[in-house]
C-alpha cells in the first residue's frame, strides 16, 4: 500500500459521476456551513469524506441528494440519480423488508428484465434479487422490529441500490454499529461496490473507516466546512481495519485532523 | 479484483453467524387455553365482586326496593324484553344508528383532519375550533338540532356527528404530527412527492394515531347517539335503547333504568372489544410497538 498526500486542485476526470465546485450552503443568515467545496468524484470510485463534528458533511450529501439546495457554486450529479443512505436504517416499520425495497422501486419507476415495475411480480423478484445480494434472502417477509441493527442497514443498502443510483451517498451509516457487526458491513458494502460498480461517497468521523474503505479520503475542516486535504488510498489485496498500512495512514490523517479542530481552541 | 472464492464462504458464514446471534428468538408462545384464561377470568372476577357488593346494597336495604332492584329483578326484565322482542329491535335501532352516524363521521373526518394537518392557514383557521369542539359535551347540541330539523332522525345524527367528527379530525392530525421527520426524509429520497407522499408514507405513518382517533370517535358517536335519543321521543324515531330508557324514567320502572344502563354500556365495550382493540393491536403489533 502507497500512501499519498495530494494538495487540493481541481482536477477534470473523463467519467465524472460527481462534480462540486465552488459549493457555498448557508441556512438563512446563519453562518456559512460549507465554504467553497469541489471536488469530484470518478464514476465507479469510492470515495470517503471524514471530518469532526460540524464540518457540514451531511449538509454536503444532503445537497448532492437534492434534499437541500446550494447557496452557490455549482452541483452536478451525472445521470441525476443519488441515493441516500442515513446512519437510522430508516425503514418505514408498516413494510415488510421485501415491501421496503419494492416501494423503492415503485417510487423510482424504471424496467426490469424488460419489463415494467408497475407489475407488484416484477417488483418481487428485483427485491429477493437485491436481498440475496445482502445475503439477507430469509428475511423477505420479516418487518425491521425483527431484524438486528446489521440486518436493517443491510435491507436499507438493498433499498438503496433498488433506486438504480449512479452514485450512493451515505451518511455514517454503521455508526450506531457495534465494532463486530461494523467490521462485516465493511467486508460486505465492499463485496456489493464491487459486485454493482457503484459510485460511493462515504461520509464518517471514524479516521479507520475511512482509511478502510475509501480509494480516497477527503479531510474537511469544520466551520466553514472546506476540504483541507486529500489521501489517495491504494489499495493492494484485502484491507482489514487492524491492518498496519490502516493504522499508519490513519495517524498522519488524525494528526492532521486533530491539527484543525485545535484551531477552534484559539 | 474479485476476492477469492473461499473468502467469500467464510464471509458469507460470519454474516449468517452474526444474523442468528442478533436476532432474538421469538418468546415460546403460552398455550391457547393459558391466554383465554388469563384475558376472560379476570373481568369476570371483577363483574362478580360488583354485582356482590350491588346484591350487598340491596340486602343492607340502603335504598328502597323500587329505587334499587336487586340483580335479580333486573335480570328478569331483561328476560322480559327479549322475550317480547323490544330488546332485540332496541338493539338494533341504536346500533345500526350508532354504526352509521360513526361511518359517516369517518368519512367527513377523515378527509378533514388532512386538510388540517397538511395546510397551514386551514390549520390556524379551524384547527383550535376542531380542538375545542371535543370539550363541548354533544348533548349541548340537542335543542339546536331539534330547532332546526324537529324530532326526526336527522337531529339524531347531526349530534352524532358533531359529537364524533371532531375526534376523528383530531385524531388524523395527532397521527400526522406525530410521524418521525425521518420518514418524511425517506420518502423524499425514494422521490415520493404530493400525493404520491400521501398514499405510500404519511397516511400509513399516521395510523397508530389515527386508530387511537376512531376509537375515540366511535365513543364520542356512541355517547351523542344516547344523549340525543334519551331527549327525543317521536314514533318517528322509533325506540332505540335511550328511548327504552327514558321510558323507564318515565314510568318509575328502576328495574327497566338499570337494565338499559346496563345494556348500553355493554354495547360500547362490545363495539370496542370486537372492532377497535383488534384493529389497534394489529396496527401496533406490525410495528413492534406493543407488549403483546
Amino acid at each position: 500500500m502507497t500512501v499519498t498526500e495530494i494538495e487540493q486542485e481541481a482536477v477534470v476526470r473523463p467519467e465524472t459521476a460527481v462534480a462540486v465546485s465552488g459549493l457555498v450552503k448557508r441556512f438563512g443568515t446563519g453562518p456559512v456551513v460549507l465554504d467553497h467545496v469541489s471536488l469530484e468524484v470518478t464514476e465507479g470510485e469510492f470515495v470517503c469524506l471524514l471530518g469532526a463534528s460540524g464540518c457540514g458533511k451531511s449538509t454536503l450529501l444532503s445537497v448532492l441528494a437534492g434534499l437541500d439546495q446550494p447557496t452557490g457554486g455549482s452541483v452536478t450529479v451525472n445521470g441525476g440519480r443519488a441515493a441516500l443512505m442515513f446512519q437510522e436504517p430508516a425503514l418505514l416499520p408498516w413494510l415488510t423488508a421485501s415491501r421496503n425495497i419494492e416501494l423503492a422501486l415503485k417510487l423510482g419507476g424504471g424496467r426490469f428484465g424488460g419489463r415494467s415495475v408497475a407489475a407488484r411480480e416484477v417488483r418481487r423478484t428485483e427485491a429477493a434479487r437485491l436481498l440475496s445480494l445482502v445475503r439477507l434472502d430469509s428475511a423477505a417477509g420479516k418487518r425491521p422490529h425483527e431484524l438486528s441493527g446489521g440486518m436493517r442497514q443491510r435491507v436499507a443498502l438493498a433499498r438503496a441500490l433498488a433506486q438504480q443510483p449512479r452514485v450512493l451517498l451515505m451518511d455514517e451509516p454503521f455508526a450506531a454499529l457495534d465494532a463486530i457487526t461494523r467490521d462485516l458491513l465493511h467486508d460486505e458494502l465492499v463485496r456489493v461496490w464491487r459486485e454493482t460498480g457503484v459510485t460511493v461517497v462515504f461520509v464518517t468521523h471514524n479516521v479507520r473507516e475511512a482509511v478502510r474503505l475509501g480509494q480516497r479520503v477527503l479531510l474537511m475542516s469544520s466551520r466553514p466546512g472546506r476540504i483541507v486535504q486529500e489521501y489517495a488510498v491504494a489499495l493492494e489485496g484485502a484491507r482489514r481495519i487492524e491492518s498496519p498500512e490502516v493504522a499508519e495512514l490513519s495517524v498522519v490523517i488524525t494528526d492532521r485532523l486533530r491539527e484543525e479542530i485545535r484551531r477552534h481552541a484559539a | 479484483m474479485p476476492p477469492e472464492p473461499a473468502a467469500d464462504t467464510q464471509l458469507a458464514e460470519l454474516g449468517r453467524g452474526l444474523d442468528v446471534l442478533t436476532v432474538e428468538e421469538p418468546a415460546q408462545r403460552r398455550p391457547v387455553w393459558r391466554r383465554v384464561v388469563s384475558v376472560v377470568v379476570p373481568p369476570l372476577i371483577a363483574i362478580g365482586l360488583v354485582l356482590l357488593g350491588w346484591q350487598i346494597v340491596v340486602w343492607a336495604k340502603l335504598k328502597k326496593d323500587y329505587e334499587v332492584p336487586p340483580p335479580s329483578q333486573v335480570w328478569h326484565t331483561l328476560a322480559d324484553l327479549w322475550n317480547r322482542d323490544v330488546l332485540q329491535r332496541a338493539v338494533w335501532q341504536s346500533m345500526s344508528r350508532g354504526l352509521l352516524g360513526f361511518a359517516i363521521a369517518v368519512a367527513i373526518g377523515t378527509p378533514l383532519g388532512l386538510l388540517v394537518a397538511r395546510v397551514k392557514p386551514i390549520r390556524a383557521a379551524i384547527g383550535p375550533l376542531l380542538s375545542g369542539l371535543q370539550s363541548l359535551p354533544s348533548v349541548a347540541w340537542v335543542p339546536l338540532a331539534i330547532i332546526l330539523y324537529g324530532l326526526s332522525p336527522a337531529t339524531i345524527y347531526t349530534v352524532v356527528l358533531l359529537g364524533a367528527v371532531p375526534s376523528i379530525a383530531n385524531g388524523m392530525v395527532a397521527g400526522i404530527d406525530q410521524i418521525p421527520p425521518l420518514y418524511l426524509r425517506v420518502g423524499r429520497v425514494l422521490g415520493a412527492r404530493g400525493l404520491v407522499a400521501a398514499r405510500h408514507i404519511v397516511l400509513p405513518a399516521a395510523m397508530p394515531g389515527y386508530v387511537a382517533g376512531l376509537k375515540q370517535g366511535w365513543a364520542f358517536s356512541w355517547r351523542s347517539l344516547m344523549a340525543a335519543e334519551l331527549i327525543t321521543q317521536s314514533p318517528r324515531l322509533g325506540t332505540g335503547v335511550g328511548q327504552l330508557l327514558d321510558s323507564g324514567r318515565v314510568q318509575q320502572d328502576a328495574p327497566l333504568v338499570f337494565a338499559m344502563i346496563l345494556v348500553i354500556l355493554i354495547l360500547g365495550i362490545a363495539v370496542d372489544q370486537v372492532i377497535f382493540a383488534p384493529l389497534e393491536r394489529t396496527v401496533l403489533r406490525r410495528r413492534g410497538l406493543s407488549g403483546a
